[in-house]
């Protein structure tokens, strides 16, 4: 299939619906912006779509933890959607207060299979702050759709609870089978271990995504819908004039879209 | 029966270690060894303990925490439990989120009155005295809008925790309208019911400040005597006192002032923006301006920008977080109320506070029991309510700025703004034209109403039980009003679902439905039909409350089901209220009965301006009598490290300035990341088109001259716009007036003064003024810690921000140093401006005295300005200009640091290859003077020719290069070595001062 249909969830203070519904477009996607509400009422199902995209935001304003209430309403309502749509070839793409939600309706990691069980965190941040900044981060999984082939990508943050915690059983888990897609690292992709800011947020194993053991379904903390452009990066007027003096094109897009591009590419 | 659910972490708290942390940094040392925190819900509804533990679940992550019902949660070591709570009344949005949590989890509604209610118990470990524990107890809670109970942990242990509170508000007011016999009133009490309040007739207490003069009084008598031949209801006076408050109607702006009859507003800064657009002829940018909640100017063919800069002053000092979130939220109602309703793409803050370090404490009352926040509070609390309010709201805020002087000491100044993107055409009609229809219903939408703000905040101490008022302070509800934004401009807005919108602001629906109704003509209201928060509310508070999130729409007949679906999709609370007409009366209803009928004329155009006079206000301050210090790079150290100069990156950070997947200029510039002046955003997906903003302001200045205060901020406001690519010809600006003791002559020839450089620069630099505000009472009179009184007003303060569009955001340059071996040019004439500058403010105090003011202040050539602005464009257009530093505080040493530090690259200068037409000769003068119209910028060699001939005949000097150095390196006057500093110490000079916050 060429185009993949993909449904992009707000309400409630989803906030990046837009830019990654055009994230997805650009990758060659057909979105759709769809109201949890829509879903709920049955105005939209997802039977009709094959990727679902949770974006990030400020759902219920992170009352009760980022992502629970959000995440209550989908396993309140809509359960059986959900875990249909997931025995489907399909995609989902939790995106920073998605991932939180990914993670708090038990669709990440799932390990043993056991969708709808969360079984990892996102707690405050080691600062107990919201932190906004560019970060680096290295793709560690081939199994993981989104980041098969991807080495380091240089996205931004944006968030007040990003610091990853499992169980240790859970994490050994977690890193045998590939389910740490992303981990916080320094430009050349030596990971951060643990050193703030390289790691933002104190992420246990500097975490940055967590996928599901299919490798179909992954929530990342960072933004890669804030970094397609080349001039979103933190550093492009650096980077413009270092093509200028060396007679080289400006180049177009940024290190984000490559994510979109695997989700569509899978398809 | 109240239940209670109490969640707390299973591993570690990061937000206890931090908080530990932080009070061991600010006060004890280390004597707090450990803190542990409980979140508390309380449940005001029967629940099995069934259902009961189903909540439970789903209030807390079971992966990292856990909870317990109708017990308390006991950590192993403490010796002191402090509880948190809100007083009845406050929003609680954690608690109105569980509540709507369960409701979903269970299929059931809460009956009216009940609720869900949060607090948050901190157990704290360490061996403190009773003092101690209450001033922890303190910074934990602010009394107008929170309760605190302390307990050791012997009583904690015996209460079995904390006691259960529900703070529920229930009224028992008179819930009818009032007569009140205004005819038979002598002057006198006609001027206690204008400044105190229309007195009960019930308990005969005043209900709070009306802000009416006599002059006022007697016409609003004189019109119920004379023309409606009765006596008025509370409701109309204080629907008038609204209506014609100095916040609405900008009274001291709109009266005549010495000679200028038509008042300075509409002489100077409308007159400045119909010259402008008249000069302008075709190449006009603005689109609206000066009659909507924002100004617009051109954007693209198919959109327009908008952009509007409120201040929010008195409640951030009561309630610094809370006033803070209402500031931005409110002013973010601006941009969805303007025209048919703009989309908010980013926001702007500012502000003015004391000095954080300041412990001297202040009072409200001569018996010291009614404390100001202090410095620290404020500033805390302010910044966290706008990253609270931006971040939730999903809107960019990347534009801000950071004063200190002592004189916010008694009242902060919170400067926050919205700029909006609307499109031109909305289903086949101008976006920017909106107008209520006779006949069209009158639509609430968003908030319910409460007490919140009536007449400014009244509080009491003593709400903390059942039964209690409601307390009159409001924190925010961001996600009220994101649901209620998406729905309107997101989905109604291009559906034509109404005709006409308004923000509730100042004044709530009274002001919101009469100025809609100009639109159209008349109103009738059934008041009865607000949704409230809670019942017994009297009708003439129902018609004034400020309570937030709410805005006023007008929907035709026929759209009505349509929207009201899509609101109920969106869950967004829309009401219908009453109707508009074309009867030119104002008509309020309360269950049938007429409380209020009036002449809408008279509402909006009864009252009259009063001549005001001014005085000069010039003094001739002390110039400092010092020698040239010796060590100036410990100078530079020092003044890169002041407050109003250094580093405020833990803003930056914590506020997002990425959503939206606009940003393309940070606040953080260059690999250093150093705070930058001016923003670029791209707010189209699809297009490369920019918007750029910036702002600025010389509160210093105005002890010397007011006019050329107003010259400086519009410069530099321009300056920092055109630094990062902007182009004069399509920049706009806005003011904000912030005054004090307006009712002084002497503070009154400085706001004419200050118009009056609007008007001049405005004109001048083909910049139209197109939207401000003004807030004219910033003025403290309290006590000081030893019972004497104290008064403090704030610096005229004038802030000017710019906003324009570029053409292609890939040409936009950025602040840092970037390549070794690359040229540095200082554009622009350097002299001898030091009056008012941070360098004399620092001579002063370094000695531990007042800062020195001098008297020679800068003062800004239009002419010249104008020229270097055009040929800097062409210059970046050309891709001439590898980085660029508009010069403010500080001057040009203060600049050169930055974009080393920004870079991570040394500078090698020599500032005698500056063309000072002998006019400075001091190396610090150098250095420091704040000189207007100036750029430092660096080029590559290579293009060496072609910039120079771009900048030839304009004052440009090349000055030194760009080093793989870890260090700057200047030479003064005499070309011998100034300053020779190290970057790591720069560096840690730059961002200590405000590193702990």
């Amino acid at each position: 299939m060429a185009n993949p249909k993909v449904i992009v969830l707000t309400g409630y203070g989803i906030n990046c619906e837009e830019e990654t519904a055009f994230a997805f477009d650009k990758a060659g996607a057909k979105s759709e912006i769809v109201h949890i509400n829509d879903l709920i009422d049955g105005v939209k199902n997802l039977k009709d779509y094959q990727i679902l995209a949770i974006p990030g935001g400020f759902s219920f304003g992170d009352d009760t933890g980022s992502g629970n209430a959000y995440a209550n309403k989908l396993k309140n309502n809509l359960k059986e959607q959900i875990l249909d749509f997931v025995k489907r070839q399909t995609l989902i793409l939790g995106i920073c207060n998605g991932c939180q939600i990914l993670s708090l309706t038990g669709l990440i990691p799932a390990t043993f299979g056991k969708y709808g069980e969360p079984q990892v965190a996102f707690r405050h941040n080691s600062t107990a702050r919201y932190e906004c900044r560019f970060v680096d981060v290295k793709a560690n999984s081939e199994k993981c759709v989104f980041t098969r082939g991807l080495d380091v990508l240089h996205i931004p943050i944006a968030h007040g609870e990003g610091n990853f915690y499992a169980e240790n059983s859970t994490l050994e888990r977690l890193e045998e089978n590939q389910q740490i897609p992303l981990k916080y690292s320094y430009s050349h992709g030596d990971l951060a271990n643990g050193e703030f800011p390289i790691n933002p947020n104190g992420a246990l194993l500097d975490t940055a995504a967590v996928c599901d053991e299919s490798g179909r379904i992954m929530g990342m903390m960072p933004h890669p819908e804030r970094a397609i452009f080349f001039t979103q990066s933190d550093l492009w007027t650096l980077e413009k004039e270092m093509r200028l003096r060396s007679g080289k094109e400006l180049a177009e897009v940024g290190d984000g879209l490559a994510i979109f591009k695997n989700a569509v590419g899978w398809f | 029966m109240a239940n209670k659910i109490e969640v707390a972490f299973k591993i570690d708290d990061t937000r206890a270690q931090v908080r530990k942390r932080r009070f061991n940094d600010f006060e004890f040392g280390e004597k707090i060894k450990e803190v542990f925190l409980n979140d508390v819900y309380t449940i005001d509804h029967d629940f099995s303990n069934d259902d009961l533990n189903k909540i439970g679940c789903v209030l807390s992550n079971k992966v990292i925490e856990k909870f317990v019902v109708d017990e308390a949660l006991i950590p192993k070591e403490f010796d002191f439990a402090i509880e948190v709570g809100f007083l009845p009344g406050v929003t609680d949005n954690i608690g109105h989120t569980a509540k709507e949590t369960i409701e979903d989890l269970l299929k059931m509604t809460f009956k009216d009155g009940e609720g869900v209610y949060t607090s948050q118990i901190t157990f704290i470990k360490g061996q403190l005295i009773e003092d101690e524990v209450k001033a922890i107890a303190d910074s934990l809670y602010n009394p107008i809008i929170q309760r605190v109970r302390i307990k050791n942990k012997a009583q904690f242990k015996e209460d079995l925790g904390m006691n259960t509170i529900v703070p529920k508000v229930k009224l028992h007011g008179n819930i009818e309208a009032d007569e009140i016999n205004l005819a038979e009133m002598s002057d006198d009490e006609l001027l206690e019911i204008g400044k105190k309040g229309v007195k009960d007739p019930k308990n005969g207490e005043f209900r709070g400040p009306l802000a009416l003069s006599l002059n006022f009084m007697k016409l609003i008598r004189d019109y119920f005597k004379n023309v409606e031949k009765r006596n008025p209801y509370d409701i109309e006076i204080e629907s008038v006192a609204q209506t014609w408050s100095e916040h609405c109607k900008h009274t001291i702006f709109a009266s005549p002032m010495d000679d200028i009859s038509e008042g300075i507003y509409k002489k100077y800064i409308k007159g400045a923006t119909e010259k402008v657009r008249k000069d302008k002829g075709k190449e006009d940018i603005c689109i609206s301006v000066f009659k909507d909640n924002s100004g617009a100017i051109e954007f693209d063919d198919d959109y327009m920008i908008t952009d509007k800069v409120e201040t929010h002053n008195s409640p951030s000092a009561l309630d610094p977080f809370g006033g803070a979130i209402t500031g931005i939220v409110g002013v973010n109602r601006d941009c969805i109320g303007f025209g048919l309703g703009a989309k908010p793409i980013l926001n702007r803050y500012g502000y003015c506070f004391a000095d954080p370090e300041d412990k001297w404490p202040l009072y409200r009352d001569q018996k010291r029991t009614n404390k100001m926040l202090s410095p620290k509070r404020i500033m805390e609390g302010v910044v966290a309510g706008v990253n609270f309010g931006g971040n939730c709201s999903g809107i960019p805020t990347p534009c801000g700025f950071k004063y200190f002087d002592k004189r916010y000491k008694g009242k902060p100044l919170v400067f926050v703004g919205t700029v909006g993107l609307m499109p031109k055409d909305v289903d086949g009609k101008q976006g920017h034209v909106k107008k209520a229809k006779s006949g069209d219903y009158i639509v609430c939408v968003g908030g319910r109403v409460g007490q919140d703000g009536i007449h400014g905040a009244t509080f009491s101490s003593e709400a903390l039980d059942s039964g209690s008022p409601a307390t009159a302070v409001q924190i925010g509800d961001p996600i009220t009003q994101k649901k209620l934004s998406d729905a309107i401009v997101k989905e109604a807005r291009d559906k034509h679902l109404y005709n006409s919108i308004t923000d509730n602001g100042a004044g709530g629906i009274s002001c919101s439905v009469s100025e809609m109704a100009k639109e159209c003509g008349g109103f009738v209201v059934d008041l009865e039909k607000v949704p409230l928060k809670y019942p017994n509310l009297e009708p003439w508070k129902i018609w004034i409350s400020e309570s937030q999130e709410r805005m006023t729409l007008s929907v035709s007949k026929e759209k009505w089901a349509e929207f009201k679906s899509l609101m109920e999709r969106r869950s967004v609370e829309a009401v219908i209220i009453g109707e508009f007409n074309d009867t030119d009366r104002a008509i309020v209803k309360f269950n049938g009965k007429e409380i209020m009928n009036m002449d809408m004329e008279f509402l909006h155009e009864g009252l009259e301006y009063y001549p005001l006079k001014t005085e000069d206000y010039k003094v001739k301050f002390d110039e400092p009598d010092m020698p040239v210090p010796e060590k100036l790079g410990e100078v530079l150290n020092d003044m890169i490290g002041r407050l109003n100069i250094c580093s405020y990156d833990f803003i930056s950070y914590q506020y997002d300035h990425m959503v939206q997947g606009s940003a393309c200029l940070l606040p953080l510039q260059g690999k250093g990341k150093v705070n930058a002046n001016a923003y670029v955003i791209k707010p189209r997906l699809d297009s490369n088109k920019g918007v750029v903003v910036s702002q600025a302001l010389y509160p210093n200045y105005s002890e010397i001259d007011a006019y050329h205060m107003a010259a400086c901020s519009i410069d530099n406001a321009i300056r920092n716009a055109i630094s990062v690519g902007g182009n004069l010809d399509h920049l706009a600006l806005l003011d904000n007036f912030c005054w004090c003791s307006s009712q002084d002559p002497k503070r009154l020839g400085q706001l004419k003064d200050a118009a009056k450089a609007c008007y001049d620069y405005a004109v001048s630099f083909g910049t139209p003024l197109i939207s401000g505000k003004d807030s004219m009472f910033n003025d403290f009179k309290g006590f000081d810690r030893d019972g004497n009184p104290i008064d403090i007003s704030v610096l005229p303060t004038l802030l000017i921000s710019s906003i324009g569009v570029i053409e292609d955001v890939r040409k936009c340059v950025s602040m840092d140093c970037k390549f070794d071996g690359d040229l540095i040019y200082v554009i622009g004439k350097t002299k001898e401006e030091l009056g008012g500058s941070e360098y004399f403010a620092y001579l002063g105090e370094k000695d531990g005295k007042e800062k020195f003011i001098g008297n020679k202040m800068p003062e800004v050539d239009s002419d010249l300005a104008k020229n270097i602005y055009r040929k800097m464009y062409e210059a970046i257009q050309k891709d001439l200009v590898v980085s660029c530093q508009s010069v403010d505080f500080g001057g040009i040493g203060v600049a050169l640091a930055k974009k080393a530090l920004a870079g991570k690259l040394g500078i090698e200068v020599n500032l005698s290859k500056i063309d000072i037409s002998g006019d400075v000769e001091r190396d610090d003068y150098l250095l420091f003077s704040e000189s207007q119209s100036r750029f430092i910028v660096t080029v590559d060699p290579s293009k060496k020719e072609k910039f120079e001939s771009v900048m030839r005949g304009l004052p440009c000097d090349l000055v030194g290069k760009v080093v793989n150095t870890n260090k700057i390196t200047i030479r003064g006057l005499k070309g011998n070595v100034i300053v020779d500093e190290d970057l790591d110490k720069l560096n840690g000079s730059y961002r200590k001062r405000l590193s702990k916050y």
